[in-house]
């Protein structure tokens, strides 16, 4: 090994940062899952009726599913009945009415985190839902926000307060039985973010929610619903962290976005969950599904991803552009290190006339990761004038990593356009060199190099979380330089 | 300044410089000249810090310091800089970025205080006036579709903004046109200065008609073999290098 690539191994074998435990009292269900869990759950969060059916069909489904096995990813069939459904921060009665009730240790969690949640020390113009293992514990700014009319609540109080919506919404983008994973989120969910911005209204500041795994042998089921009415427009911010542990933890997560006429949506993930060790051990399995529904004209959906953590990632934040001129894109940079693996990509879906979709995809590999995109455009024969770019771009650091590509296109309709362009390149010793010689470290520039290569996605990303997701990408790179 | 003495460095096991002597005192132009083959560029990326070289035998001594034992990144932030052959291109990284990131790395290595947005932007178009280059230069990504000629060109601007104590310029000419040679040498005469040492390694004389060296080496077969003033590359233009490494085999 040359003695700059011994020099990236030393920087970027950095500990992954947020992998503390918060120790605290929780209530935390017994492992398993059959009716009774989904009975327990239910219970527990005061659901309406509605709901627990909702849980129990989803779940009747899902036992007669099998965990799917096309993804270019591995590993050993996960044992659900040895996974705890719900662990919950031990607290007051009915929760917490103000940030004085919540468990210092927790608040003191996000704190670390760089989340603080006392609004009097958030960035203004940020409004946070702090999900804690299965619940939500705080959300800030709800009263501002309501001024504006804009619901943003945890989605098990959206189930209590504003069923209607939650009824008419919930399962129209991923229905129950979509897939196994979003069937097991169906069954199991536990909190989540819900959003609604009215008609007409342009959202007064970024709503973020904060996902934190903390309790050991459970999974995490989150479930997320933005509604964007007629006119609107929202940006919404996702991160998540979770700490270090040796056994594999589950993150099935369903979000669904819904765009109605001439509403934005725009959905930013920077996802971090704990990675595994150098050796591949422990790491959270991200088993996500994320679609969104362009149901009314000239809406727009914009995903951004930075996904850095975890041990695996199933992953295709998608669109289905049903309103005519409706516009879908996908922005991802994917980092994958060491033994981590990484399946992802988006599906846009189009339906409606003069419908565009853009999809800019970088990956990068590490180590002895692998690391696939995997994406579908699919134009219907009623999609007249429908088009597409896709560009995919795969960067290599070392030669004992791995990308991998595998776009699908189907075109029904003659007058559609899609275009795909694809690279793979690797950072050469030419270009370290060059940049050593002009003074910078071997691992500022590597830190350069993929900040370069992945520029087009990070200027789609709002401000505050192009700093982070720049300096996470820096921190994530643990590989050599061969 | 540089001194460089009985040098011996290997790739994979086989000979390329067989005992390299040269000494190089401040303000002086030294051009190392010499057939293709001969160890030239070898020379340069050995000086500069490349790695995939073996010094097997002698020493170099940069300002008392043992130059071989620096890392890359260190020599450059001594003030040692190479002028590429071939500039790499690094998609989606401003030239202006780059510079700045370049510059401050340096600064802070030598204990001086990081510059600021505002005043590195008006050095470096005070430095790109200078080289009569466009603006936009800056930001385009690093040498990402530029010519031959804006690419060397590039390098020198690197060169102004860093102002390094040895500049070591490997086969800046090749590739240039007449005009682009000339700005290219323009930029390198500004440089000049009574502490600034260059070693220009080239394969024709053509530079050294606009940058007029102190001395010619003619390196051949790993070795120098001639050493002589500004005359030296004439007579080698007109007589190539045929009889002086007959000479050495002699």
């Amino acid at each position: 090994m040359s003695a700059s690539a011994q020099q990236i191994k030393n920087r970027i074998s950095q500990e992954y940062k947020q992998g503390f435990v918060t120790e605290l009292e929780a209530n935390t269900f017994p492992p398993g899952l059959d009716e009774a869990v989904i009975h327990k759950l239910s219970t527990i969060k005061n659901e309406p009726e509605f709901m627990l059916e909702y849980r129990l069909k989803a779940f009747r489904h899902w036992q007669t599913m099998k965990s799917p096995e096309w993804a270019f990813v591995k590993f050993d069939p996960i044992d659900y009945q040895a996974i705890s459904y719900y662990s919950a921060p031990k607290r007051k009665e009915d929760g917490p009415k103000s940030l004085d009730e919540i468990d210092p240790q927790v608040l003191d969690a996000y704190k670390k985190l760089g989340i603080p949640l006392d609004e009097q020390e958030r960035l203004a113009g940020v409004a946070v839902d702090a999900v804690f293992d299965s619940v939500s514990v705080a959300t800030t700014f709800k009263g501002k926000l309501k001024e504006a009319g804009v619901i943003f609540c945890p989605i098990s109080e959206a189930l209590r307060d504003h069923p209607e919506l939650v009824k008419q919404y919930l399962g129209s983008v991923v229905p129950p039985a979509d897939n196994y994973f979003a069937a097991l989120n169906s069954a199991v969910f536990t909190d989540g973010s819900f959003v609604y911005i009215p008609k007409g209204v342009r959202c007064p500041m970024e709503l973020s929610t904060y996902f934190r795994i903390n309790a050991a042998k459970t999974g995490q089921f989150e479930r997320t619903l933005i509604i964007a009415d007629e006119g609107s427009h929202v940006s919404y911010l996702e991160g998540c962290t979770a700490p270090m542990r040796d056994e594999n933890q589950l993150h099935a997560a369903v979000v669904e976005l819904i765009a109605l006429k001439d509403a934005t949506i725009k959905y930013s993930t920077v996802q971090n969950w704990y990675p595994g060790d150098k050796e591949g051990k422990g790491g959270i399995y991200n088993f996500v599904t994320k679609r969104a529904d362009c149901r009314g004209e000239n809406s727009k959906v914009s995903w951004t991803q930075v996904e850095t953590g975890s041990a695996i990632t199933w992953k295709y934040p998608s669109c289905i552009l049903t309103g005519d001129n409706s516009t879908g894109e996908f922005y991802s940079v994917a980092l994958t290190n060491n033994y981590q693996q990484a399946d992802t990509g988006t599906k846009m879906i189009h339906i409606g006339k003069n419908t565009r979709s853009t999809i800019i995809s970088k990956g990068i590999s590490a180590g002895r990761a692998q690391n696939t995109y995997r994406g579908l455009v699919k134009v219907l024969k009623s999609a007249a004038y429908a088009r597409n770019y896709t560009q995919c771009d795969s960067l290599l650091i070392g030669d004992r990593c791995g990308a991998h590509t595998f776009p699908y296109v189907e075109v029904k309709q003659p007058s559609a356009q899609v275009e795909h362009e694809a690279t793979t390149s690797k950072i050469s010793e030419d270009q370290l060199f060059f940049c050593r010689q002009r003074g910078l470290s071997a691992e500022d520039a590597v830190s350069m190099i993929v900040n370069g290569f992945c520029k087009a996605v990070f200027k789609e990303l709002p401000m505050e979380f192009a700093v982070e997701a720049q300096a996470l990408l820096g921190l994530s790179l643990e590989g050599s330089v061969g | 300044m540089l001194s460089i003495k009985n040098l011996h460095v290997s790739i994979a096991d086989k000979p390329i410089l067989k005992g390299i002597n040269l000494q190089i005192n401040a303000g002086e132009i030294h051009a190392i000249m010499g057939p293709n083959g001969s160890g030239k560029s070898t020379l340069a990326h050995v000086l500069s810090g490349k790695s995939g070289y073996t010094v097997t035998e002698g020493s170099v001594t940069y300002n008392t310091k043992n130059l071989l034992a620096m890392e890359a990144e260190i020599r450059a932030r001594e003030g040692v800089f190479l002028a590429f052959q071939y500039p790499v291109e690094i998609p989606g990284v401003s030239n202006i970025y780059l510079l700045k990131a370049a510059l401050n790395s340096i600064r802070k290595y030598q204990g001086q205080p990081e510059v600021d947005a505002m005043d590195f932007l008006t050095l470096v178009k005070e430095k790109v006036r200078l080289l009569d280059m466009d603006e936009k230069f800056l930001y385009r990504a690093v040498n990402e579709g530029f010519s031959g000629g804006e690419k060397k060109r590039n390098e020198i601007l690197q060169m102004a903004i860093l102002e390094p104590k040895l500049c070591i310029m490997d086969e800046t000419d090749s590739g240039l046109d007449i005009d682009a040679l000339k700005v290219v040498a323009q930029g390198v005469n500004s440089l000049r200065s009574p502490e600034r040492s260059f070693i220009m390694v080239t394969h024709y004389q053509r530079l050294l008609d606009y940058i007029k060296p102190d001395f010619v080496h003619v390196l051949a077969n790993g070795q120098i073999v001639k050493s002589g003033g500004a005359d030296l590359a004439l007579e080698l233009e007109e007589k190539g290098y045929g009889w002086l490494e007959e000479q050495a085999a002699a």
